[in-house]
């Protein structure tokens, strides 16, 4: 029982993590219809820029209060502004180019953003630890799982997060229109909608979310992988089947792959063999596809010519 | 078409006639007046840390050598390249080293499965190898030009086990290991065995990959089984998350390790939670040995750091080479690996070191605890069959421990008689 | 009547001289023998070792990089799961050579000289890890290519890790000849070593080996691309519902490349095994392997055999040049990688050879015609 409801928090906990990162594969999908294999070096990023802040500003112990949210609203600034960036000089040449062109730049961009983060003077290749910026105490016990603030927070803060994304897609004009331009990019563009503008603002709004995850999993795991561990990529490419296993498009159906895929990996980890956890989140990306391409919540589309 | 294949060769051949030439160009590498020995590790790449630090100790080992006259008067060169961590590059730089650039000897590899690719290139054109630190069994069983100056995992595999089992009065030991790393999976199982022997009990073993956030689902397995201890044969960089999520679910009870905990950043990076855990490794900087005193103080002034285990052992297997060039009639292949094999007593800063049958420094291990962020001496462990008073020059490093060690080091071998067999540690099948 | 003998006359007049058939069909298969041959006895020694060495490098990596060209040019799908396939196909060969070795001669060291036995043995294994490769080829290629071009990636690189996560799992390998002797076959499918990877397999890779394997995939793909079934390969990459409309089978011939390509992943996968100075394990044949390839691939342009030639030569020898600034190495890769897309997204050659471009088009003119 004690194991059952720790496994469920624990796989509730990342899986919230990945649907975090999630949420900026799925808008970038949905708008330009490739994988941003970059967006996992966003998360790392997010995790080492929150350590770097916090080592600049000397909050290594004792940080007081507003550490903790000024980092995050730091990290989450620079990575938006880092995301911009990438879609500026990388992306936005080839808007017109194969998708596998965009999809070959963009592990062009991931590479480059490990390998310039592994050098001595950027980040380096050892691991770091991540001062605890975000209160650490336990709340309550319930059947021998002790439910702890960090634990709390993460969650709270990736739902508050999603919700923000909810509400800004689905009941703003900014929202509208990356609808609009994720539905038909040509179209949105003849009725008047800035596409640029829109596509820029989804890579800054994905960018940042996945720093929040980058600085949320830095404060859950404190031991930090360096910058070119091949971890990260993997981390992110789990979010991405967790977006695809939704329904990629779909900002609901990251949410649900998020959890579902944490719940998965974790349950199979702790009941059947820790071994093979890897193995389980791709054989259920393989079986979705198979029963459901199109994702648990995603909509049916036929290509046209 | 027959032609278009003919094309697609010519510049095949162009390259490959360029790339003979440049080989031959730099044909005589070394003048008459310095030997050129060889190093390959990783230098870039995940293990990077490892790399360094070997390179660091060698690199001392080496000037040392050179500033007291070198070989007869011959100066000594090192000539070091990368290879990233990959087995491929291993095998290419090796290949090079040897035949390019003619090196005497090789030093080389951190990593087993490394030290095996760049081992059969060198055991294949007959150019000896030493090893300075990887420990699985595999590495010098690929014939005789390689060796290594550090135990082998199934000695480090026993001195653990022998250690929770006498010092700890553990009974009941978890297993935590890194299903992605060689080393990790040859000392788990290693150490299952030995610990089994002595009467202790090992629950089922928990596997991770290198490099996970993630380590809640195998420490709520662990949990449920209420050991003594928890054994981690794994790398330092993991054993930070490992520890701090062990501490939160309520696991107080000592994390055990293996040398792949040896590195500065573990007392950064875990923390209060790694606090009175144990590991082995090859030496402790606060030995009292003059070999040891000298070393890391001549090691802290060139790299403003302490010297970790590897950094000791690249200093040890330079030193061990020179002084088998020393020996040796001639500095051929074979002779060379004869007098590397019949390296006895070295005293090095990792030990006294001496080659056993199999080219495998038989020597013994230390165990260190972190306390305040530090791996502090508390004990040394002896090669089965060796304990009583092995040799007279160790006696003394293991004595006086500056008061840290509560277990009394030199009395336990007492209880080891009950495991006779004196062999070398751990032939696997 | 009169018609049919017209068409009689035009189809005679079209038969293929045969001079021509000699100079088409039997010269590139000799030639793809004797290149091999000149490495291996001309090249090979008179360069020394470690030139050699990287000619071996080189070649595996030629292998790869056509092959994948299959998928991801030629076909314009896109797979980043070829380190799992070189995997299935490395272990498959190792198990024939080391595990068979044991069977026939009691020990795993290479037997027989050029061509000799144990080299005929290598030629069975390098043949049945094609095979296996292929079969894992044709599971991974059968639902996934139905899917979406992006979906595939993700499937191919979900199945590239799951076979690594599966190999870390296998057990150690049998060292002693009478256990081996004594194991069942099926029992020795699981000892190939885990995570340490599988050591100790005999050194058959040699100039000649890789070369003959290089001269077919280069034959095999430069053919295909200008017959019609290459043809169809090409036009799936070009507009797939028009392929389709045209009434080419698009699954059907998806499937048949993505086989292709996983065999002569498998090969690659033989060759890398048997060669002196690596190891066959399971960490170095991650999705970063895969990377590597798909670099080559794009470098040299998509669909274009000499193109990919170039570009895997070029990225197995600029590590070589480039030891001494290691650490920026990689940023240059990636750097090339986004500038090229950006600059010159057919990559190098595009679907173009290197002969039907300006200098080199000079220089074969007249041959061309």
């Amino acid at each position: 029982m004690t194991k059952l409801l720790q496994t469920l928090m624990d796989g509730v906990s990342v899986g919230s993590l990945y649907a975090l990162i999630a949420l900026g594969y799925t808008m970038v999908y949905g708008i330009l219809k490739f994988i941003n294999f970059a967006h996992s070096d966003i998360f790392m990023l997010g995790a080492w820029v929150s350590f770097t802040l916090a080592t600049l500003m000397g909050w290594t112990s004792d940080a007081p209060w507003i550490a903790g949210p000024a980092v995050i609203c730091g990290s989450m600034l620079i990575c938006g502004t880092i995301g911009f960036v990438i879609e500026r000089l990388a992306y936005r040449p080839l808007r017109a180019a194969p998708r596998i062109n965009v999809l070959i730049t963009a592990i062009g961009v991931s590479l480059f953003l490990e390998n310039v983060g592994q050098l001595e003077y950027v980040f380096g290749t050892r691991p770091q630890r991540m001062p605890s910026l975000l209160p650490d105490t336990v709340l309550a016990s319930v059947a021998g799982v002790s439910i702890r603030l960090v634990d709390v927070l993460v969650i709270g803060i990736a739902f508050s997060l999603m919700g923000a994304l909810e509400y800004l897609v689905f009941s703003t004009k900014l929202g509208r229109a990356m609808r609009a331009v994720s539905h038909d990019l040509k179209t949105a563009s003849l009725m008047g909608i800035d596409v640029d503008r829109v596509i820029s603002i989804t890579f800054i709004i994905g960018s940042s979310l996945a720093a929040a995850a980058g600085f949320l999993t830095a404060a859950k795991y404190p031991s930090i992988n360096q910058p070119a561990h091949s971890n990260w990529i993997l981390f992110g490419l789990k979010a991405f089947v967790a977006a695809v296993v939704g329904g990629i498009g779909n900002v609901r159906g990251a949410m649900a792959g998020g959890l579902m895929i944490g719940l998965v990996e974790m349950f199979g980890a702790a009941f059947f063999s820790p071994n093979l956890r890897d193995v389980y989140v791709f054989t259920l990306l393989i079986v979705v596809l198979l029963i459901k391409p199109d994702g648990l919540l995603g909509r049916a589309t036929v290509e046209k010519v | 078409m027959s032609s278009r294949l003919l094309r697609l060769a010519a510049p095949l051949f162009t390259l490959a006639m360029a790339l003979g030439c440049s080989g031959g160009g730099s044909d005589a590498p070394a003048a008459s007046d310095t030997i050129l020995i060889g190093e390959y590790g990783s230098l870039t790449g995940k293990e990077a840390t490892f790399g360094q630090s070997t390179d660091n100790g060698l690199k001392l080992a080496l000037d040392e050598i050179n500033a007291a006259g070198g070989l007869n008067g011959k100066k000594l060169e090192v000539r070091v390249y990368d290879d990233q961590g990959k087995t491929q590059e291993a095998g290419t730089a090796v290949t090079r080293l040897i035949q390019d650039d003619k090196v005497v000897a090789v030093i080389g590899e951190v990593a087993s499965s490394l030290s095996i690719a760049g081992g059969r290139v060198a055991q294949q054109y007959g150019v000896p190898m030493i090893s300075p630190s990887s420990t699985n069994a595999a590495v010098t069983k690929i014939g005789d030009m390689v060796s290594r100056v550090c135990f082998i995992d199934g000695f480090q595999g026993y001195v653990m086990a022998k250690f929770a089992h006498d010092d700890l009065h553990a009974t009941k030991i978890a297993v935590l290991y890194d299903q992605a790393s060689a080393y990790s999976k040859g000392l788990q199982d290693d150490f299952g065995r030995e610990f089994t022997s002595m009467g202790g009990t090992v629950f089922p073993a928990q596997a991770y990959t290198g490099g996970d956030a993630d380590y809640s689902a195998q420490l709520t397995s662990i949990r449920e089984t209420a050991p003594d201890a928890i054994y981690v044969p794994g790398y330092y960089t993991d054993v930070g998350n490992i520890a701090l999520q062990a501490r939160k679910l309520g696991l107080t009870v000592p994390l055990l390790g293996g040398d792949g905990w040896d590195s500065e950043q573990l007392g950064k990076i875990a923390g209060d939670a790694i606090e009175g855990s144990y590991y082995s490794n090859h030496y402790s900087f606060q030995d009292t040995r003059p070999e040891v005193t000298t070393f890391v103080e001549t090691y802290k002034q060139r790299y403003n750091a302490v010297p970790d285990g590897l950094a000791a052992l690249g200093y040890d297997s330079m030193r061990v080479l020179f002084d088998a060039m020393k020996r040796a009639p001639s500095l051929s292949g074979k002779d060379l690996a004869a007098a590397i094999a019949a390296t006895n007593g070295f005293p090095g800063v990792t030990g006294i070191i001496t080659m056993d049958a199999n080219r495998d420094a038989s020597k013994p291990a230390v165990i260190v605890q972190m306390k305040g962020n530090q791996p502090t001496f508390v004990t040394t462990v002896y090669p089965k069959g060796q304990e009583p008073a092995a040799a007279a020059p160790v006696d003394p490093a293991a004595a006086p421990v500056d008061g840290a060690a509560p277990a009394a080091a030199p009395a336990d071998p007492a209880a080891a008689p009950a495991t006779p067999p004196p062999a070398t540690p751990a032939a696997k099948p | 009547m009169a018609r049919e003998s017209g068409l009689k006359a035009r189809a005679a007049a079209l038969a293929p001289e045969p001079m021509t058939v000699l100079k088409q069909s039997v010269l590139p298969l000799v030639a793809a023998f004797v290149i091999p041959l000149i490495f291996h006895f001309g090249i090979g020694p008179s360069v020394g070792a470690y030139p050699s060495k990287v000619l071996l490098d080189i070649g595996i990596n030629v292998v790869l990089a056509v092959s994948l060209n299959l998928v991801n040019g030629f076909t314009g799908q896109f797979s980043i799961g070829h380190a799992g396939f070189m995997a299935v196909g490395g272990y498959t060969a190792g198990l024939v050579t080391y595990y068979g070795g044991y069977r026939i001669w009691g020990d795993s060291l290479p037997h027989g000289g050029f061509l000799g036995a144990g080299e005929m043995l290598f030629l069975v294994a390098t043949i049945a890890a094609a095979l296996s490769a292929a079969a894992f080829g044709y599971l991974v290629g059968l639902p996934s290519l139905r899917l979406r071009g992006d979906y595939l990636a993700l499937v191919t690189l979900g199945f590239g890790e799951i076979v690594r996560v599966m190999i870390q799992q296998t057990s150690d390998i049998a060292t002693d000849a009478t256990e081996i002797a004594a194991t069942s076959w099926p029992s020795l499918l699981w000892k190939v070593g885990g995570a340490l990877g599988f050591t100790g397999l005999p050194f058959y890779t040699s100039l000649f080996w890789v070369w003959l394997w290089v001269s077919l995939t280069v034959l095999v793909a430069s053919r295909l691309k200008t017959s019609t079934h290459g043809r169809a390969f090409l036009s799936i990459r070009e507009d797939e519902i028009a392929a389709e409309a045209m009434g080419i089978p698009t699954t059907t011939i998806k499937v048949r490349a993505f086989v292709m390509s996983a065999a002569f992943a498998g090969v690659a996968g033989s060759l890398f095994a048997h060669e002196v100075g690596t190891t066959l394990n399971p960490g170095e044949l991650g999705f970063q392997k895969s990377f590597e390839v798909v670099i080559m691939v794009v470098l040299g342009g998509m669909g274009s055999v000499s193109g990919c030639v170039l570009a895997a030569i070029v990225v197995t020898v600029l590590p070589e040049l480039l030891r001494s600034v290691d650490e920026y190495r990689m940023v240059a890769y990636a750097l090339t990688l986004i500038l090229m897309m950006i600059l010159r997204p057919q990559g190098l050659f595009g679907l173009r050879e290197i002969w039907e471009i300006w200098p080199f088009k000079a220089l074969f003119r007249s041959e061309a015609k």
